[in-house]
């Protein structure tokens, strides 16, 4: 199983990936930037999502809407940030690949020229109405930004969401706007893949036709930052929900590290699908929980592992927080059965078969090998990702849950407003806005 | 090679033709139809079975049993309890995909090639002879109900259930697949048996694959998976297959509803009417019509709530296309201090462009671009193709369809997107249904001319 690719470097920096495959006359665009909101600052968070809207208002030579001449060429188009990196990317039909590759060039080279306060204020208003949509309209929306909040001490890259505070977006500045656009998008920071209907000579010449104007720009610093949880840190946050839910999240491998993959399987057999211990206990057999789920949010610089589980009606949040530590001990103590990892290997061949299926968008070929290249600088990586999983075995299950998931926690009780007596015993309000 | 001509955008020359995969077609003897594409660049096969019944084929007084049905599918099969079953398809890496809409019910499962035949055999048991059993059935029915209590914080959810319950008022597309609370506690086993007996048969029913296998292999393999299934045709079916055809109820006047949501941060909202079927001969002008007013990023809609006012993070129109006549209907959850302006925007949009602003020549060719160019890329993964098949089944289109689609978008003109508008739009009878904060959106809302609010309270 691999992604089979050829890479060169154009003089400014700009990392080329070229992936062929002809099996449909498209070719993915792809293009990442080693930027996102871990390199905010405390007082500017929501700075890289919100500079991300701003890329598709225009730029010198097409002053007007990014999306346009791109829809009409028969494209579909996006963009995302996420804490570690941006990415935005076009499939398009072959005859539209220079087009793509034009109006992506363009807003990198030539961005701030066609920028404007008005164009300032609506993305920050649009960006705005995302966090109410997404957030604070959502039941449970505001429980990603309680857990990272208490995860990480206030002047850590990861004590804040993406999406930023709502009073730092509204005293983002067009000056803050024009410096994050120098330091953070040019070439020498970015990754581009053209994946599909093209062969190398092709995308590396188009590449060096489109890109190779632009300057290399200044080379961005790794962010590095540690910091560790000694004690469970018990937190209580109101909303408006029917049922209370229980988080429970520990600092983890970062991606890629070692120990993350194992604490991916771990994830699974604890709490993900209708096979895993905690669904069947919690909500199979003794039916104190409605769901359950459980994730390694591998990242970077760090990861942090989390379980949650909604209480069914007349259940209070310590008897889920019981139940879990219960079944967590268990399997820290006994360890996965056989039939457990042959399971976890199965569902991840499935899920890496599944990604080859696609040459673009979100977690298409074209994206993976972004981010094998841009994480480990080895975007031929898949194979190995892979071996990561295979190489898994009950006893190094078991050593690395053991690392996580110990007593430095934070416990979070969600509850529905003005019902704090649902939420585990001891725990203090927080504030989240 | 000389650097980029940033004078002017390159041109897009010649559209690259697409040709669909042929489908290759037959019956089991039971009835069973079976349609395959061979589509060997993966190691994967996606099935999916296509049952020409889902929620619009509840019985009037269970509304949801269509619903639980589907989800009972896989929890427990044989001598397998619910557990077993979870856990048999863990072990290939696979799990069920049970999605009941309300034209149709589609039981999905993708798999590595190796492991087809017991993931056909897997997915046989949960269709034909799953258990059923009591305990199971009361089980699942709980966590649907606590599902609906869940769903009640969830204002999409709320403007949904709303919306189309005043738009068909007794009619089977009038309440969403889900149900209600006081239906699912009053289903019996009987009656998830009884649904699963009618529904289920192999005379009605089609299975898709698609994949890295051959049709002739695939055909033993499913014949061995399903030998148990029987022909039943002669049985008359208790369950209507088709009761959506029914005529909805008519509107005549513009209508507004409220439900409350205190301090929601914005409103939802929901403006629409009975529209047409996909078996409409307008369904192509439609299609460019709504591309142009609010089916994608550069829509007048969205360009005009999102990217000029910005009021919203998105907003998009579209007309639900089903087997019976589903809804028009224009969404988007916007900040509560302009929830009554961007109402007003949505109607003016509505108004010119069956007005003074009719589709233009640039807008026309735009969409139909759109629709046209990168058709390819819909077709990418062994469940996209699945999908389209699935299409071809429910609505009855041929089997070129999909290779024709792009010739009959070109054929479209100005003239026959402004016949479809005038056909099928009509602002006149718009429903629009707000969930928001309502103390805070009574002033402005008086000021719109819509009326007094009808004041729902959410089931």
């Amino acid at each position: 199983m691999d992604i089979p690719y050829s890479q060169c470097f154009l003089d400014n920096g700009l990392r080329v990936i070229v992936h062929e495959s002809r099996s449909l006359p498209i070719v993915a665009v792809n293009l990442w930037y080693h930027v996102g909101s871990k390199n905010e600052q405390p007082g500017r968070t929501g700075f890289a999502h919100l500079f991300e809207h701003l890329m598709f208002e225009g730029s010198k030579h097409y002053d007007r809407g990014y999306f346009h001449p791109l829809q009409e060429a028969g494209a579909a188009l996006n963009g995302s940030t996420n804490a570690d990196r941006t990415n935005y990317w076009e499939v398009v039909p072959t005859p539209a690949l220079e087009l793509a590759l034009w109006m992506e060039s363009d807003r990198m080279g030539y961005l701030l020229p066609a920028l404007t306060p008005e164009k300032f204020q609506n993305q920050r208003d649009v960006v705005l109405n995302e966090r109410r949509q997404n957030y604070e309209n959502r039941p449970y929306g505001m429980a990603g930004m309680a857990l990272v909040a208490a995860l990480y001490p206030s002047d850590h890259p990861y004590h804040w969401m993406t999406i930023g505070a709502a009073e730092d977006l509204q005293a983002a500045a067009l000056e803050d706007v024009q410096a994050f656009f120098r330091r953070y998008y040019h070439p020498r920071n970015a990754s581009l893949v053209l994946a599909g209907d093209i062969d190398r000579d092709e995308g590396v010449q188009l590449a060096r036709k489109y890109f190779d104007e632009i300057p290399g720009g200044p080379e961005v610093e790794p962010v590095v930052r540690t910091t560790t949880l000694r004690d469970e840190s018990r937190i209580l946050l109101e909303d408006r929900v029917e049922l209370p839910r229980l988080y429970m999240a520990w600092h983890s491998p970062a991606m890629f590290a070692a120990g993350d993959a194992e604490m991916d399987l771990v994830a699974d057999l604890l709490a993900n699908g209708k096979s895993s211990r905690l669904y069947r206990t919690l909500v199979y057999e003794r039916r104190v929980a409605t769901d359950v789920g459980a994730a390694q949010n591998s990242r970077e610089m760090a990861g942090w592992c989390q379980i949650s589980a909604t209480a069914a009606p007349g259940h209070a949040l310590t008897e889920l927080y019981e139940a879990i530590e219960l079944e967590v001990d268990r399997f820290l103590h006994d360890g996965p059965t056989e039939a457990e990892i042959e399971r976890g290997l199965a569902q991840a061949e499935a899920h890496f078969m599944g990604r080859l299926q696609t040459l673009g968008g979100f977690g298409g070929k074209s994206d993976q090998l972004n981010a094998y290249a841009v994480f480990l600088n080895d975007p031929g990586y898949l194979a190995s990702d892979l071996e990561r999983y295979r190489r898994a075995t009950p006893a190094t299950l078991v050593e690395n849950a053991r690392l996580v998931l110990g007593p430095g926690r934070v416990v979070l009780s969600l509850v529905p407003s003005g019902r704090a007596e649902l939420a585990v015993a001891g725990s203090h309000p927080v504030e989240v806005s | 090679m000389k650097g980029a001509d940033r004078s002017r955008l390159p041109e897009v020359h010649g559209d690259p033709p697409f040709t669909f995969p042929p489908i290759l077609k037959s019956r089991q003897p039971h009835g069973l139809g079976l349609w395959c594409i061979e589509e060997s660049s993966l190691p994967l096969v996606s099935l999916l079975l296509v049952v020409p019944a889902g929620s619009a084929s509840d019985p009037d007084r269970l509304p949801g049993l269509a619903s639980l049905t589907g989800d009972m599918l896989d929890e427990g099969s044989g001598t397998r309890s619910a557990i077993d079953v979870h856990d048999a398809f863990a072990r290939i890496g696979a799990h069920l995909e049970i999605e009941v809409a309300a034209d149709t019910t589609l039981i999905g499962l993708t798999v590595l090639s190796r492991y087809l035949r017991q993931g056909l055999s897997l997915f046989a048991d949960c269709v034909v002879r799953p258990s059923l059993r009591e305990a199971d059935v009361d089980r699942v029915r709980q966590l649907r109900l606590n599902r609906l209590v869940q769903l009640r914080d969830l204002a999409p959810a709320v403007a949904d259930r709303a919306f189309m319950q005043m738009l068909y008022e007794g009619h089977p597309y009038g309440h969403l697949a889900i149900g209600t609370e006081a239906a699912l506690r009053e289903m019996s086993v009987a009656d998830v048996m009884a649904f699963h007996a009618s529904v289920c048969l192999p005379s009605r029913a089609t299975l898709i694959a698609v994949g890295d296998v051959k049709a002739p292999m695939l055909a033993e393999m499913v014949e061995e998976a399903f030998s148990g299934w029987t022909r039943r045709e002669d049985e008359a079916p208790e369950v209507g297959f088709d009761r959506a055809l029914a005529d909805p109820p008519p509107s005549s006047s513009r209508r507004l509803a409220i439900v409350h949501r205190t301090a929601a941060a914005q409103s939802e909202l929901r403006i629409g009417h009975v529209a047409v079927a996909r078996s409409t001969p307008d369904y192509i002008p439609l299609l460019v019509l709504n591309m142009v007013l609010g089916g994608q990023f550069v829509s007048r809609l969205n360009l005009k709530l999102r990217e000029e006012k910005g009021y919203t993070y998105g907003a998009r129109t579209s007309f639900d296309f089903r087997r019976g006549r589903g809804p028009f209907l224009m969404q988007t959850s916007v900040q509560t201090q302009v929830t009554a302006a961007a109402v007003q925007d949505a109607f003016t949009e509505l108004q010119q462009v069956l007005g003074d602003r009719p589709v233009t020549t640039h807008e026309l060719e735009l969409a139909k671009s759109a629709l046209t160019r990168g058709y390819a890329r819909n077709f990418e993964t062994t469940e996209q193709l699945a999908r389209a098949l699935a299409q071809l089944i429910v609505h009855d289109l041929p089997d070129h369809y999909y290779d024709q689609f792009p010739t009959r978008v070109r054929e479209v003109d100005t003239a026959s997107v402004a016949r479809a508008a005038s056909s099928h739009l009509h602002p006149e009878r718009m429903l629009t249904l707000i969930v928001g904060d309502r103390p805070a959106l009574e002033s402005s809302l008086a000021s719109i001319g819509l009326g007094e609010p009808a004041v729902l309270v959410p089931a």
